[in-house]
């Protein structure tokens, strides 16, 4: 069943670039999926507009059965609750301690206090981080602000997680403990993984399937594919 | 169960908030309570002219006299005219017999004086004293009843009485649109104090967004944040005016300038003056935050 699916969809920002051209596309519940390209490839632009921080000029978005483009803005949190998301610079809240940003992500859904604990214990052991619940953020690596990231965007068992380049700030080995972290999540909780990265190796290892973007057009969607390999 | 465990969250954090930014906080505070002295000062102000214009207006009555040779039948004919004025509040009847008392009653010259003449040959007149609901309108209806044939003279004070009531109204105009400038100009200075310190939280609102916060999840700490800093921002102007107020009183014995000019008693005035005072505080602080936090709530 197709968790995601664009139909027609085009973009042009305000400055008159258009960033996406005629993209039609859908994505498997439980897929792993890279988008790839480069700068100006619209990549960016695809994810932004999966979590409805952008709106499509064109063409249907339909996310877990949700309608995003005709998503009105005060009813954007209701697709924000079905998925999580991860950034390059990680956005954590520095005043608060590893524990509290991940509960953060709960707390203004509402749950009770030991739903919160719970599902938050689960979500920093499922990336590793139990044993440093009460640091703060100032106080980790880069790769481990991304984990506590990570934990945050799958704390509310979301069906989709959306990563844009996650590893653009790490090292490679430390990029690819973030892979493992990832490719974990997508097998043992079965969320649908959708990450946007520029970085050849970590494509070419994974060897999952793959978006290439190149100046807003779709080039191909293989199932599993490599960085630069047009003719395959 | 839900709902009270996100209030209850939301008060928590507001708390949280106006300590942990306690500089910027003290900002709004300081704001909050300069301003809001000034209004409170205007508010005492406006009420007292309030309070003496219609204790004026209460007083003022049209004295109507009435031809020296009217009959039972012409009286109850003006009657039932002053009844059918729609101005008209009260009146009263007094007839030259009871105004021949009262004013022996006054005094002894106009005793003896009075007593030389029988009720037949009497130089008074029969005279009603009418009350009117709305004093801006009492020349017209005055000359309403001028107008009957069987009234002689009617008496209102005129003259001095139109520039009263006219001064007055405009005075209480005035100090409405003295309040409600500086409510205006509070909410103007809050807002824009409070976006400084909201503008230093903009990270945590968008991580709140992105995690699925509905736009009144994300307000409703901020508003509580306004609330607290209208609260405590109106604590020195509360003890300001109650006890200026009080020793204002003291001072000038109640009324100012002449006995015309009554102040209004300090108890329990100032009670209210103070519960309005908080209010707007309150007010003004929910406003001010609400507004400031919306620029941040679009995606």
């Amino acid at each position: 069943m197709d968790l995601i699916r664009l139909k027609n969809v085009e973009k042009k920002y305000k400055n008159g670039v258009q960033a996406i051209y005629d993209l039609s596309l859908a994505i498997e519940k439980g897929a792993f999926v890279f988008v790839i390209g480069g700068s100006g490839s619209g990549k960016s632009t695809l994810i932004k507009m999966l979590y409805r921080e952008e709106k499509p000029t064109k063409g249907q978005i339909i996310v877990g059965g949700l309608d995003v483009a005709k998503l009105r803005n005060k009813k954007v949190y209701k697709l924000r609750r079905k998925l999580g998301i991860v950034f390059q610079d990680y956005r954590l809240l520095e005043k608060q301690t590893v524990f509290e940003n991940v509960a953060f992500a709960l707390e203004v859904l509402g749950a009770p206090k030991d739903e919160i604990r719970e599902k938050v214990l689960k979500a920093l052991e499922d990336v590793g981080l139990k044993n440093k619940i009460h640091n703060y953020p100032d106080q980790l690596s880069g790769g481990e602000q991304q984990r506590v990231a990570i934990a945050r965007a799958i704390v509310n068992d979301p069906k989709l997680l959306l990563c844009d380049e996650p590893t653009g700030n790490l090292d490679p080995e430390k990029s690819m403990e973030i892979m493992q972290v990832l490719d974990n999540i997508n097998k043992s909780r079965g969320t649908t993984i959708i990450m946007a990265t520029h970085d050849k190796d970590i494509v070419n290892q994974m060897k999952k399937q793959v978006i290439t973007l190149k100046d807003g057009h779709l080039v191909n969607f293989r199932q599993k594919g490599t960085y630069y390999n047009e003719n395959a | 169960m839900k709902m009270l465990r996100m209030l209850v969250r939301s008060i928590r954090d507001a708390f949280k908030s106006v300590k942990r930014n306690f500089s910027l906080s003290l900002a709004s505070i300081s704001c909050i309570t300069i301003t809001l002295i000034i209004i409170a000062t205007a508010v005492i102000a406006s009420f007292n002219v309030q309070n003496f214009t219609r204790e004026i207006e209460k007083d003022l009555t049209i004295v109507v006299f009435l031809n020296n040779n009217v009959s039972e039948e012409d009286i109850e004919n003006v009657t039932n005219e002053i009844k059918s004025i729609k101005n008209v509040d009260t009146y009263t009847f007094q007839s030259k017999v009871q105004v021949k008392e009262q004013m022996q009653a006054e005094s002894d010259v106009f005793n003896a004086v009075l007593d030389t003449w029988d009720t037949d040959e009497s130089p008074l007149k029969d005279t009603f004293q009418v009350k009117v609901k709305n004093v801006e309108e009492i020349k017209d209806t005055a000359d309403k009843i001028k107008s009957f044939n069987e009234v002689s003279v009617v008496r209102y004070g005129e003259g001095m009485v139109d520039k009263l009531i006219s001064a007055f109204s405009s005075i209480e105009k005035i100090t409405y649109a003295v309040v409600l400038a500086l409510v205006l100009v509070t909410v103007f200075l809050i807002v824009n104090t409070i976006k400084l310190t909201i503008d230093a939280r903009k990270k945590e609102i968008s991580i709140m967004r992105l995690v699925g916060a509905s736009n009144i999840t994300i307000k409703t700490p901020f508003v509580i944040e306004g609330m607290i800093l209208g609260i405590l921002g109106s604590i020195v102007p509360v003890i300001f005016t109650t006890y200026g107020y009080i020793a204002f009183y003291q001072h000038f014995d109640g009324h100012l300038f002449s006995d015309l000019i009554k102040l209004i008693e300090p108890e329990p005035f100032i009670y209210n003056a103070s519960v309005i005072v908080i209010a707007i505080g309150i007010l003004v602080g929910m406003v001010g935050s609400a507004g400031a936090v919306k620029k941040y709530l679009k995606v």
